[in-house]
């Protein structure tokens, strides 16, 4: 069962995620962020397939209902008519396969050499409870849990200035 | 029920959830979502003194003497007569809109609705089975989750509608919702620090009893800053006046919904009302108590062969949501609207700050008590 899911979620993942950047029907930014909010939806199907269950509320929570509202909303608003019109261009096709490729390489040649298997034994359930204690115990995950918070207050007062006109 | 019993447990699991799935939507969901709008329109009009819908009458039953008469004058048959008329009017499609995202925004908007729903304890326990359809253990943030895509179906209708009042109706139905989101999870996160568990059950078992023996242990009483945010969040989250901007026919036509009719309108009201139904369902569970009364034993779980506790239990459950229900529906009636700036300002500036104080005079008096 578990497994059926998991090939289930990952196709969604994938076929969604593909249909965001090449989609063959329409090159309308806006279909392409909803397709986004289903790939984020898959992905949290992913998560609750891993037990982590705060993870999995928290990505639809923040990411399919947030931050993809403020996309939308900037898409809407600009109303951009560019992406359209625009071809693919056979420069920029080719670019983007061989990066593609070079990735695909590199996690594929990981992949073989750390040998596939049992996986690893996870460091805790994703419960809600064991998850705080381990983000705010020192001696586990509260250094790097401050110093992300303190990256994302700075990218705030950063975006308050850039935003703002005219400073005094 | 023999057969049932030979079933082995996960199928057994699917069809009781498959049952309390269609039940809950069916026989409470969509009748409340029906009736609600009979009550606001009934409220409405004793406030503003007439009489409200008083005509439909059903051939048979319309017939017995004094009762029939009486249901008609309370306009008991309307709802009714509203679902047929707007499956009856002309589905119009006009020429310049997105024929896709036309279709879907309806949808988008009430399927989170009736998704929410899924966590939101009822009652207790009727014969073995607790009546809840999902009791997860991240409950409230599942739901949190679930309303903030609500809003995908309003900034989706006025996209799909292209024409400008809609649009100018989806762009700040998009900010409203957005601003008013983090106010309303910031006041539960003071509820939850009390609580220590995002189990919605746990929630309500937290609320059983009393203290000085007549003071419900609800926590509208230990948390009432807590639950005046969440409350007027929800008007602000439903697009219930007085934060209706987003509709606001002085302003915009009809918002976001201005170039939609028949069922598809319709949809879009249901969605208001179910959000408003799932809004009480929330508070009940949260600050008030969810299914219990702190009298005669009623705040305990019913054992299996109580089915009356049980049914009582949804009952209270049910009365509780129908009183948050009336507030919401009064509250449209009594006030003016906000204006845009006023409304952001009240968010941004005063409820953030106030549900951040709020968590953090919470933290410090738990620190001295546990001290």
């Amino acid at each position: 069962m578990q497994d059926i899911l998991f090939y289930i979620f990952a196709a969604l993942t994938l076929f969604f995620g593909f249909l965001v950047v090449v989609n063959p029907f329409s090159r309308n930014p806006v279909t392409s962020a909803m397709f986004l909010v289903l790939t984020i939806a898959s992905l949290a199907g992913l998560f609750v397939l891993l037990n982590a269950f705060f993870l999995a509320a928290v990505q639809i929570l923040v990411y399919a209902g947030a931050v993809m509202v403020l996309f939308l909303f900037v898409i809407m608003l600009m109303d951009i008519k560019e992406e359209e019109r625009r071809r693919f261009k056979k420069f920029g096709v080719a670019m983007g396969l061989t990066a593609v490729a070079g990735l695909f390489g590199i996690v594929a040649k990981t992949i073989a050499e750390s040998g596939v298997g049992a996986g690893l034994k996870p460091a805790f359930e994703g419960d809600t409870k064991t998850l705080g204690t381990a983000l705010f115990s020192s001696g586990q995950f509260l250094l790097p849990f401050e110093i992300v918070s303190i990256l994302l207050l700075v990218a705030m007062v950063g975006v308050i200035l850039l935003s703002k006109k005219d400073l005094k | 029920m023999d057969w049932f019993n030979h079933l082995n447990p996960d199928l057994q699991f699917v069809l009781l959830s498959a049952v309390k799935v269609l039940a809950v939507l069916f026989l409470a969901l969509l009748p409340m979502v029906a009736y609600s709008v009979l009550a606001e329109r009934k409220i409405s009009a004793w406030i503003q003194d007439r009489v409200g819908p008083n005509r439909v009458a059903l051939p048979l039953l319309s017939g017995i003497p004094f009762l029939g008469s009486f249901l008609t004058r309370l306009g008991i048959w309307q709802p009714i007569a509203d679902g047929v008329k707007s499956f009856l009017k002309e589905d119009f499609t006009p020429d310049h809109v997105r024929k896709i995202y036309f279709w879907l925004a309806p949808a988008i908007t009430l399927i989170p609705a009736f998704l929410t729903v899924a966590v939101i304890p009822f009652g207790s326990t009727l014969g073995a089975q607790k009546m809840v359809i999902a009791d997860l253990n991240v409950g409230i943030l599942y739901s949190f989750g679930i309303v903030s895509l609500g809003v995908y179906g309003i900034v989706l209708a006025g996209y799909a509608s292209n024409s400008k009042y809609p649009f100018l109706g989806g762009i700040r139905s998009s900010a409203q919702m957005i601003s008013y989101e983090i106010a309303m999870g910031m006041s539960v996160v003071s509820v939850f620090m009390l609580v220590g568990d995002l189990n919605l059950s746990k929630v309500i078992e937290y609320q059983a009893g009393t203290t000085l023996g007549f003071i419900p242990n609800w926590l509208v009483f230990k948390q009432p800053v807590a639950f005046v945010i969440f409350l007027v969040a929800a008007f602000a989250e439903t697009n219930r006046l007085p934060f209706d901007l987003p509709e606001s026919e002085t302003e915009l036509v009809g918002g976001y919904n201005t170039e939609y009719s028949s069922m598809k309108f319709a949809l879009f009201f249901m969605g208001e009302y179910a959000n408003m139904i799932v809004s009480s369902a929330m508070m009940v569970t949260l600050f008030f108590g969810g299914w219990t009364l702190p009298f005669f034993g009623l705040d305990q779980r019913a054992e299996s062969a109580q089915w009356l506790t049980g049914l009582a239990h949804i009952g209270i459950f049910v009365a509780k949501m129908l009183v948050l229900m009336v507030v919401f529906i009064w509250v449209r009636w009594m006030l003016p609207r906000f204006r845009y700036d006023q409304l952001m300002d009240l968010g941004w500036r005063r409820f953030i700050p106030l549900a951040l104080a709020n968590i953090l005079a919470t933290a410090v008096v738990l620190f001295l008590l546990n001290k």
